[in-house]
Order: structure tokens, then sequence, then C-alpha cells
């Protein structure tokens, strides 16, 4: 039998801080012969026109103009995740490249995040350890008080997949679910999570409790929440930020927060990421910040990887793409 | 049975919250003669039923205030203090003042000769005050104590009831703020959002490395050790993570109780521990669910799951659980509870990294506290006015 070699994917490099996870690697290297950008500019030459897609892992490496440019039998480039706002779709499809992203390995791992960031900012959960530990504790305070998740006002502005999936869960908590979308769902798809929905997003603003932002980041979502969104929300109400930092305006919440405009916020995403250690978020009372953890676990990440392997095989053999993005 | 319960809470309920048309339409000569005998099995020779087949719902209340006014007096009620560190919130002290004349113990203690004929109901706010012999018997007309929460265990409550006083505890009120409770323990003990927070403002975080990967949530298995009401709304919440549902309980739920939230009966304890990804606890603490869980039960768990607690300190072996977290025989724990509250500030459980300690949060929300008092004010009521009480504890 003719021994074939395996496609070559290019990636950025394995382990450390951002790398392709070592435990995947197995796996990876009975489908591929994965090259890093290390060895890749070691050894352009000869690798330059073998390398037939690029396994895009948190945004690394990057595809950009020149590495496009050097990579002339490219088809494919997948991208862990579902945010394809760090691509430039259009140069890349000028190139004949295909795209495809995971967004559905990520969505009930993030959906389980924007949930526990609303209940641990409304029960204090974050404060309520420190007491716990702190030296100083003597006492826990019985005055000590946060905000009643069940049966609160849950509005959602984004009903994709994630969003969704939030609604689900927090129909059991016995929350009043209002949403906000480009296209209104169907209408046992909204019965089945009792979601009310807001053509307007002024009346989802002005009557939620929790406002739970889980759009895609595009140019119409760029700074969707600014001052005028935040002012409309109940002074009682707490801002969640589970899709991209700049769908919100965030001097605009700085300032939101600094003057009770707004209860709180937790945002799971910035703009930068981290922010600049003096930025003034960091040394608000009345927010949480998590460092982009939305799809942070062990079994979502695995799946993430499977899909996008998946989708290169597929582009490889000339099947239909799962979850190919067109621009 | 729980016809006559809901006759009771509604109509009490509205005794104390001032709205008798609901009670009026409920309230039949029947059921009134029902109630009574349903009662009467568990009197002591103090407790009067004044109500008989002749009353009516439209009376209820009115009649209640009449009475109230006739006495020229409201009801004296004995709470440990108002405000402060564990005492009576303020905020609801204008409602309290509504129904009752309201003294401290210090006002009490201050003038016992005075107060001591006059009281006739204590209202517990975090424990307080301790309902000893010595309390109890400066108190001969003290007809009925009413807890905030639903946990009885810092009572004796045969002590108590050998003084013929009526207990009652809040277990409606405290339910879904302590199952939401216990699932953002749950998340956040899986997800590491405590680290999470504390990476993404630390002075030293230059960027952020793909490390703090959690456990998934969704889909894993979790044990409910304790099926009561706070443990029914804790499986309808996982079951919306499409969590498999396993519970351990003395009874069994019936059957659509459990095809409702897909959960599957662990008859052996052992089952659901070596099952789960998560165990949480939600049983009263009584002699039998005293240190429940221990060196034994923490080693039949799997070695990737944590353990959750958000029913009492003493139902787990805060040694063993020490122990096990240090060795890794069990991943790690969320406890919402421990004992003592607060733990001495050298304890052991303080210093590990796999564990996530909450100040006894459960019920503390506006809402959640504000129903409290409600439903203890709708027992009381109950009490003084020789009706059936809605929550009443039997020792």
């Amino acid at each position: 039998m003719e021994e074939q070699e395996l496609p070559y994917v290019l990636i950025d490099t394995i382990g450390g801080t951002h790398g392709v996870y070592e435990d995947h690697v197995e796996f990876l290297k009975k489908h591929f012969t994965l090259i890093t950008m290390k060895e890749f500019l070691e050894n352009k030459n000869h690798l330059s026109e073998k390398i037939k897609a690029i396994y895009m892992w948190w945004h690394k490496p990057a595809a950009n103009q020149e590495l496009l440019h050097s990579l002339p039998n490219l088809k494919m480039i997948v991208t862990s995740g579902a945010g394809v706002d760090h691509l430039d779709l259009k140069l890349i499809s000028s190139f004949g490249v295909k795209v495809a992203n995971t967004p559905f390995a990520v969505s009930s791992a993030t959906a389980d995040l924007g949930m526990v960031l609303m209940l641990a900012s409304a029960r204090r959960l974050v404060e309520g350890c420190q007491i716990a530990v702190s030296p100083n504790t003597e006492h826990f305070a019985a005055d000590w008080l946060g905000d009643e998740v069940t049966g609160a006002t849950l509005g959602i502005i984004g009903m994709g997949s994630i969003g969704y999936m939030v609604a689900k869960r927090a129909k059991a908590f016995e929350m009043k679910i209002l949403y906000h979308n480009r296209n209104q769902r169907k209408e046992e798809e909204e019965r089945a999570v009792g979601a009310i929905y807001c053509k307007k997003i002024e009346d989802l603003l002005q009557q939620s409790d929790f406002v739970m932002l889980v759009v895609n980041l595009t140019p119409q979502t760029d700074k969707l929440f600014g001052k005028k969104e935040l002012e409309l929300m109940k002074p009682s109400a707490t801002l969640i930020n589970i899709s991209r930092g700049p769908v919100v305006d965030q001097d605009a919440l700085v300032e939101a927060l600094q003057n009770g405009v707004i209860k709180a916020a937790a945002l799971d995403v910035t703009y930068p990421e981290p922010l600049p250690r003096h930025h003034p978020l960091l040394k608000l009372k009345n927010i949480i910040i998590t460092p982009h953890i939305g799809s942070a676990t062990t079994s979502s990440r695995r799946l993430t990887m499977q899909n996008m392997v998946e989708s290169i095989l597929a582009a490889l053999n000339g099947f239909p793409i799962p979850n190919e993005v067109i621009p | 049975m729980f016809r006559v319960k809901a006759f009771c809470l509604i109509e009490a309920i509205h005794l104390a919250t001032g709205c008798p048309r609901l009670a009026g339409r409920l309230i039949h000569p029947a059921v009134v003669c029902h109630v009574h005998h349903w009662t009467k099995r568990s009197t002591d020779s103090m407790w009067s039923y004044r109500t008989g087949p002749n009353s009516s719902g439209e009376a209820g209340v009115s009649a209640l205030q009449t009475k109230i006014m006739e006495q020229g007096e409201l009801p004296v009620l004995l709470v440990n203090e108002v405000g402060g560190v564990r005492g009576v919130l303020k905020a609801h002290v204008e409602f309290l003042k509504k129904h009752f004349h309201l003294i401290t113990m210090k006002e009490f203690l201050k003038n016992k000769k005075h107060w001591s004929k006059k009281v006739q109901a204590i209202y517990l706010w975090w424990h307080k005050p301790i309902i000893d012999r010595e309390l109890l018997e400066s108190l001969p007309d003290l007809k009925v104590i009413a807890n905030s929460g639903v946990g009885m265990d810092h009572l004796d409550l045969k002590l108590i009831s050998s003084f013929g006083v009526k207990m009652a505890n809040a277990p409606h009120a405290v339910s879904s703020s302590t199952a939401d409770t216990g699932m953002a323990l749950l998340l956040a003990s899986a997800r590491r959002l405590v680290e999470g927070c504390q990476t993404a403002v630390s002075p030293d975080t230059e960027c952020f490395a793909d490390d703090l990967l959690g456990d998934e949530v969704t889909g894993a298995t979790l044990g409910i050790i304790g099926m009561g009401s706070i443990g029914y709304k804790i499986a309808l919440r996982a079951k919306a993570f499409e969590m498999k549902i396993l519970y351990h309980n003395r009874n069994r739920r019936t059957e659509e109780e459990e095809r409702a939230v897909g959960a599957i009966y662990c008859t052996k304890i052992e089952d659901l521990l070596q099952q789960s990804d998560f165990v949480m606890l939600v049983v009263s603490l009584t002699p039998q669910t005293h240190k429940l869980i221990g060196k034994r039960e923490l080693e039949l768990m799997k070695p990737t799951a944590t353990l959750i607690n958000i029913s009492r300190g003493p139902v787990v072996d805060q040694d063993a659980l020490v122990e096990a977290l240090q060795t890794g025989v069990i991943k790690a724990a969320a406890l919402d509870v421990t004992y003592p509250e607060p733990l001495p500030r050298d304890h052991p459980l303080l210093k590990l990294k796999n564990i996530l300690i909450t100040p006894h949060l459960g019920i503390k929300t506006d809402k959640t506290t504000r129903m409290i008092t409600e439903e203890a004010v709708a027992n009381i009521l109950a009490a003084l006015n020789g009706l059936p009480i809605p929550n009443e504890v039997f020792p």
C-alpha cells in the first residue's frame, strides 16, 4: 500500500499560554502533519506549498495578508470558538480560502457561564467568599443581602444558540424572559422557554432586572450598548456581557456604574483582554470580571478541537463543510 | 391534608397581610371541623381551637382586627435585637409593628417583671434569642416561637413543647433562594469563577493564559441528597442544564415528580456517591443526618467530584473533609454552611485552594428575608388566634 502523507496543517505552537493543548496533539496527529509557525518560518521554501489548512487556536496564528500570500495551496482556515470578529473574512475569501468556526462546541459552556455570572453577581458570591475567608471576619452580618434571581426578569439581547440555551436555563429559575434579536424566533421556540419578543430594545431594557448580551461582534453590534441603553435600564438592574468587549461602550459603562445609573455589571469579555491594570473598571466595587472563560471547560475544548478537525477534513476532501462561515 | 395545609397557609397569610376576600372564599364549616380533628392529635392542653363551625371568612381578618382593637393593645412579640449583626432587619420593623408590640431582649431584661406576663410570642432571627429553660420559665404566657428559615436544629423542640409552647418555621419562603444558592455554588466551583475574578483584577496579570479550564456543568451528573422542597427545586434547575439527576432521600418521590425532573432514585447512598460529578447536600440537620458525610462517603465519591453543602455544617464531618480535600480524595468542595459560622480564622478549610466558602447566604436576599418574616407573622397570628398554624413544627 502506498504510504500517503497526512495533510499539512499549520498551527501556532503546542503548549504554553495559548498553544494547542498537549493532550489534543495525539488526536490531531492521527489526521494531520502538524507544522508549528516556528518550523514553518525556519523552512518556508519547503513547507509553503504543502500547507493546506490553518488550525487557528484562540486566534493564533493570525491570518494576515503576508501569511496568506505565503501559502498558495491553503484551502481552509478553521478557528476555535464562535467569534470570527478577529478575521478579515473578505481578505481571506479573496485568496479562495474557506473559513469555519465552532459555534456549537462552545454554546452550552458559554450559556452556563452567563448563568453563573448572573447568579454570582446577584447573590454577591465573590464578595461573600472574601468575607468567609478574611482574617478580619468575626461574624456574618444579618443585613448583608443580595438580589433574588428566582422570579426576576431577564432580558436576553441576541437569541442565537447561546442566547436560547441561556433562556432554557433561566426558565428553570422561574425567570420572566424577554429577548431582542435581529429576527423573532418561531412561536414554538418562544413558548418552550416562555420568552417574550421585544421588537424595540428599549422595552427590554426598561423592564429587565438582568440584561445579558449574547450577540456576535459585527459592525452593527459594535458599541451596541452605550450611554442611551444604560440609562434606559433600571437603576436596580445588572448588565452581563458574555459576547465581546466592544459590544459595550466601556467608558459609558464606567460612568454608569460609578453614578448608580445601573446597579452592577458582570463581564466575561472586555477590550482589551486583559484590561490595563490601571483601568477604572478594575477599581469599581459593583463589578465582577472574569478572564474570558466562557468556553473554558475541558470537554468543550475537546469538542472544539474535534469540530475543527472535522471541518478541515471535509474541506480537504471536497465535502460540505460543517460550520462554514460565509463572508 | 394538603388542602387543609393550603387553607391554613392562605388564611394565615391573609390575616397577616390584611386581604380578607380570599380567606372568606376558602373557609367552610366542614373544612373548619376537619382541621379541628386533624390538629387535635398534636395539641397540648393549652391550645384551644376557638373558631367553630359558624365562623366564616368575611369575619376572618376584620374579626381578628376587632378583637385586637378590643383588647386595646397589640400582642407582645419578643425579638433578640433590631439591626446590628444578628438582629431582626430594620426594614422589617414597620411590618412587625403593624401586628405586634415589639420588645427586644434588652428591654425585656431591663423590666422583666413588667414584660414577663405580656410576651405571647418570640420571633427568632438567626437563631436568637436562645430558647432555654430559664427563658421559657420566665414567660408564662408564651404561646408560640416562630423561627425564621426552615432549620430547627438549634431548638430543643421537646423542651419547648413541654411548656405548651407551639413552634413554627418558614419552609416556603426559603426554598427558591436556597436552591439558587446551591446552583450558584455548583456553577462557581465548576467554572473556577472566584479564581477567574482574582486573575482578572490581579495587578500581576499581563495576559490571560488559557489555563483556567473548569468542568462542564451541562450534561454532568448531579447527586442530590435530601429531596425535600429545596432539593426538588434544585433538580428543576439542574434539569435545564441537561444534568443527569440522581437523588437519595428518606422517602421516594412520586413517579410523576421524578419524571418531571428526570430524577433517578438511589435507595443506597453509595450508588449516588459513586456516579455523581457533583454531590449536593440538602437535608435537615437531625440526629440521623449528623455527620452523614464522613470519611467513608467521601471515599466513595469520584476523585473528580465536588461536594456542595447548603444544609448545615454538622451534616459533614469537617475533619474528614479537610483530609479528603488535601489528599485529592475528592476534587473540590463548596460550602455555604460550616460549623461554627464563621470558622475560626486558623481553620485548615480556609487554607485550601480547592474550596469555596460563602457566609451562609442561602436566604440572604431582600425578597426572601421579607417573605420569611411574612411567613413567620402568619404563623404567630394563627397561633395567637387559636387557628391551625400553617407551618407548625412538632417535636
